[in-house]
């Protein structure tokens, strides 16, 4: 079996594409990030790896703008995601100067996916290491997100959040208990439900989360460590007067 | 009149099409660059990356027939202006004209522009070459859109319609 291993373009007996698959591993290695869609606000969060300490901390950047209204995070080989995100830029530049018009989400994640794509399908190339989440507005305005995989499939999440990497499988979960309606609310809720995810699975806390939110006809701000460290305390007390009020429910 | 960013503006005249072709090429490779490095070129570089195009293409089968005026402001350099003709030649200067309209107002602009012109003067000066056209220009221009750059940014002002001469 280990001989369908190599040749990228070749099936396994049983149908599988390995090499496609050993991408989803390194995928799995990776930092994981969360992405959040909003009713006005679309919200990426990525764990922060911790850097060491003569490196300059902001040349790692795992959240990119592909565009004024779009961006992306990624999970899975940085050097990988830098030529993708290349060619997304280079793509949603040549998309206005053609249509006069910007990309719309869904547009540029098809892109993106079809050169995941072809890189599995072609000699000598191997595919693209990384997933990447996917998220902006729409120019009439709705927010979108989605997610791209190294098989080059691509996924619409109606169901409002997702997160690739190392701990997706936990965060997703937590996710899913706790995406309501009103956690996306405002804005804040967004973000402080972005942040919760990802303290799940990250240690030590504020200081290991890089965040991003795109808010509509604005284009992407990353929010400083400052403003993480203050939602991480706000969200901190949130829980003590959760467990609080619990504690208070089983004594009465 | 094209926005390359929040502080550069390009005029492009010239060859019907050649215009809009050249000018929003460069307008969204501005663009590009701003995504890829996270920071808009400076006005001077913008107009040397400009000129480079303008002069590969130049020598290629599909020149562009283009005359240019790129103007900016740079946080550290300040307001700055560039002159760009058909055959790629730049330069900065403190002002600057392309046409048969050149030939009137250039002498107007020598003889009024003085270096610490403020924001109400320079539009002034660019009234009286307006009216200059207006006198004795053969053809009848009767409206002129006109934009402002400053720190702040861009700003439209109300366009300028001469009144016919007396």
């Amino acid at each position: 079996m280990s001989e369908y291993d190599r040749a990228i373009t070749v099936f396994s007996p049983d149908g599988h594409l390995f090499q496609v698959e050993y991408a989803q591993e390194a995928v799995k290695k990776g930092s994981t990030a969360v992405g959040i869609r909003g009713k006005d606000i679309v919200v990426l969060g990525v764990e922060k790896k911790s850097v060491a300490k003569l490196q300059e901390e902001r040349t790692v950047r795992k959240i990119c703008a592909l565009d004024d209204h779009v961006c992306m995070a990624f999970a899975g080989l940085t050097a990988d995601a830098r030529i993708v995100i290349n060619r997304a830029r280079v793509e949603c530049q040549s998309h206005r100067l053609t249509v006069e018009d910007p990309v719309t989400v869904e547009y540029i994640t098809r892109h993106i996916a079809t050169l995941k794509q072809r890189y599995t399908q072609s000699n000598g190339r191997r595919p693209f290491g990384i997933s990447a989440l996917i998220v902006g507005f729409d120019y009439d305005g709705t927010p979108r997100l989605y997610q791209t995989d190294p098989s080059g499939t691509y996924h619409y999440i109606a169901l409002h959040a997702n997160a690739i990497g190392r701990s997706a499988k936990t965060v997703r979960e937590f996710l899913e208990k706790n995406y309501t309606e009103e956690s996306i609310a405002t804005d804040n809720e967004a973000i402080k439900l972005a942040i919760k995810a990802l303290l799940e699975v990250v240690q030590s806390g504020g200081k290991n989360i890089e965040l991003a939110v795109i808010r509509r006809n604005q284009s992407l701000k990353l929010l400083e460590s400052k403003e993480i460290e203050t939602l991480v305390t706000e969200i901190e007390k949130e829980k003590e007067e959760e467990a609080e009020k619990k504690k208070q429910k089983k004594s009465t | 009149m094209f926005k390359l960013s929040d502080k550069i503006l390009l005029l492009c005249v010239g060859e019907a099409g050649d215009t809009v072709q050249f000018a929003e090429y460069i307008q969204k490779n501005i663009q590009l660059y701003k995504m890829r490095n996270g920071y808009e070129l400076s006005p001077k570089a913008a107009a040397n990356f400009t000129r480079k195009n303008l002069a590969d293409y130049l020598r290629s089968r599909t020149p562009y027939h283009v005359n240019l005026l790129l103007a900016g402001f740079d946080e550290t350099d300040g307001p700055g202006l560039y002159y760009m003709d058909h055959l790629s030649a730049l330069a900065k200067a403190p002002f600057a004209a392309h046409g048969y309209g050149a030939y009137l107002t250039l002498s107007i602009l020598d003889r009024y522009y003085r270096p610490d012109l403020t924001r109400d003067e320079a539009v002034d000066l660019l009234k009286k070459c307006i009216e200059e056209l207006n006198k004795r220009f053969i053809l009848n221009l009767p409206s002129f859109s006109v934009r402002l750059i400053d720190k702040e940014g861009i700003h439209d002002l109300e366009k300028l319609m001469p009144v016919g001469a007396k």
